[in-house]
């Protein structure tokens, strides 16, 4: 075997390795390195009362209602499978709305309801013409604009 | 293999094909621009912001693009000792750092009338952040190194770092489907586009505008540094000449 091949055969079991250990490495992290939990993990025990925690999801149609201090709303958030009410005092960015995804930074309370310091409107990877989005099968864009 | 080793070989093609790679990328990205602005609409939620994607996606996908390209070359440089290939190395890692920024930078003004938010330490951002070090350490690691005045080839460690980098990247690709993040999935995948027509054609125009551009300038740099070897060669045999005459 030429030095050139032993080196080729080499620098591709280096390769392989690397590529095997970044997998298992990145598997590992599945758990650690989510951004948010889902509601369902939320239900399923994840949440400890009062922890520092972030809540991603859709926030459920007909969910949001101001309550009469005019700040502060609440709303449900729901992956599919399962909800988590949630209650906010502040402002929400403009893209935060019913049928759209939200990211929040709070904790859990005892009564279950999640209470956010912060709320993160997440965006998804759709993206078309206003004319579009007004179609009715597609989703309705936000009140607030 | 080698018949493309030979820097003359080289230049005889690099010579002609810059000026076009630039003329068509600056062309391309203006009426990218153009088009991108004026003549598309916004999007039906984000409105005007959208628009942003036209320079934030060429980005993202030079970075990386730029960094596979430089493990690549570090593998050629390891097994086969091409000549060029260190010399390529050296010239992708500043515009590819350059893009990697442009793309943070891009998501960071974008994420904020969108998100709510400049920063966010999530599986993306933060693996595109790493991106950035990486592409530091890189020049970090080869500039002046003994390589350098040696023709431009990679040292051994350079060459294995460049490979070893580049494990960022299917995790920057696969960050988004693997773990919860606030940024969104990807819009183009092998199925297609969720974004829509309508909006995705000056997406085109800018990405392939900024792929010349990026070529563009790898040539340039890489001409730039065969001739500053050949610069190099000629001092020293002038400087031998020299100390032949005393």
């Amino acid at each position: 075997m030429k030095a050139k091949h032993q080196r080729l055969v080499l620098a591709l079991f280096a390769v392989a390795g690397i590529a095997g250990a970044g997998v298992l490495g990145a598997s590992a992290l599945r758990d650690e390195a989510a951004y948010f939990r889902t509601p369902v993990e939320i239900k399923s025990g994840k949440a400890v009362v009062g922890e520092p925690m972030r809540l991603g999801g859709m926030v459920a149609l007909g969910s949001i209602a101001r309550q009469s201090d005019g700040l502060t709303i609440r709303f449900v958030a729901t992956d599919g499978k399962a909800s988590v009410p949630v209650e906010y005092t502040g402002i929400v960015p403009d893209l935060f709305g019913e049928e759209s995804g939200m990211v929040a930074d709070g904790r859990m309370r005892a009564d279950g309801t999640f209470v956010a310091d912060r709320i993160l409107a997440k965006h998804d990877e759709r993206y078309m013409p206003p004319q579009m989005g007004d179609m009715p099968k597609n989703m309705k864009a936000p009140t607030a604009t | 293999m080698h018949a493309y080793a030979n820097p003359t070989r080289f230049l005889a093609i690099a010579r002609p094909l810059t000026p076009w790679l630039l003329g068509l990328g600056v062309l391309l990205v203006l009426a990218g621009a153009w088009a991108g602005l004026t003549q598309v609409p916004g999007d039906y939620k984000q409105g005007e912001t959208a628009r942003i994607l036209y320079v934030h996606v060429p980005a993202a996908w030079l970075g990386m693009g730029g960094w596979t390209s430089l493990a690549l070359a570090g593998l050629i440089q390891l097994v086969w000792r091409h000549p060029l290939s260190g010399i390529a190395a050296r010239a992708i890692a500043v515009p590819g750092m350059l893009f990697t920024a442009l793309c943070l930078v891009t998501g960071s003004i974008w994420g904020k009338p969108t998100w709510g938010t400049w920063w966010e330490w999530d599986g993306r951002m933060t693996s595109m952040l790493v991106l950035l070090f990486l592409y530091a350490g890189f020049i970090a690691l080869t500039n002046g190194d003994e390589g350098q005045r040696q023709g431009g080839s990679l040292s051994r460690g350079a060459a294995i770092y460049a490979l070893v980098g580049a494990i960022n990247i299917p995790i920057i690709n696969r960050s988004v489907v693997w773990w919860n993040s606030l940024h969104q999935g990807p819009s183009i995948t092998l199925r297609g586009s969720s974004i829509d027509n309508a909006l995705l054609w000056p997406l085109g125009l800018t990405l392939l505008g900024f792929s010349l551009l990026f070529g563009a300038i790898v040539l340039m740099r890489m001409r730039r540094i065969i001739a500053d070897n050949r610069v190099a060669a000629r001092l020293r045999r002038l400087a031998d000449d020299e100390g032949a005459i005393a």
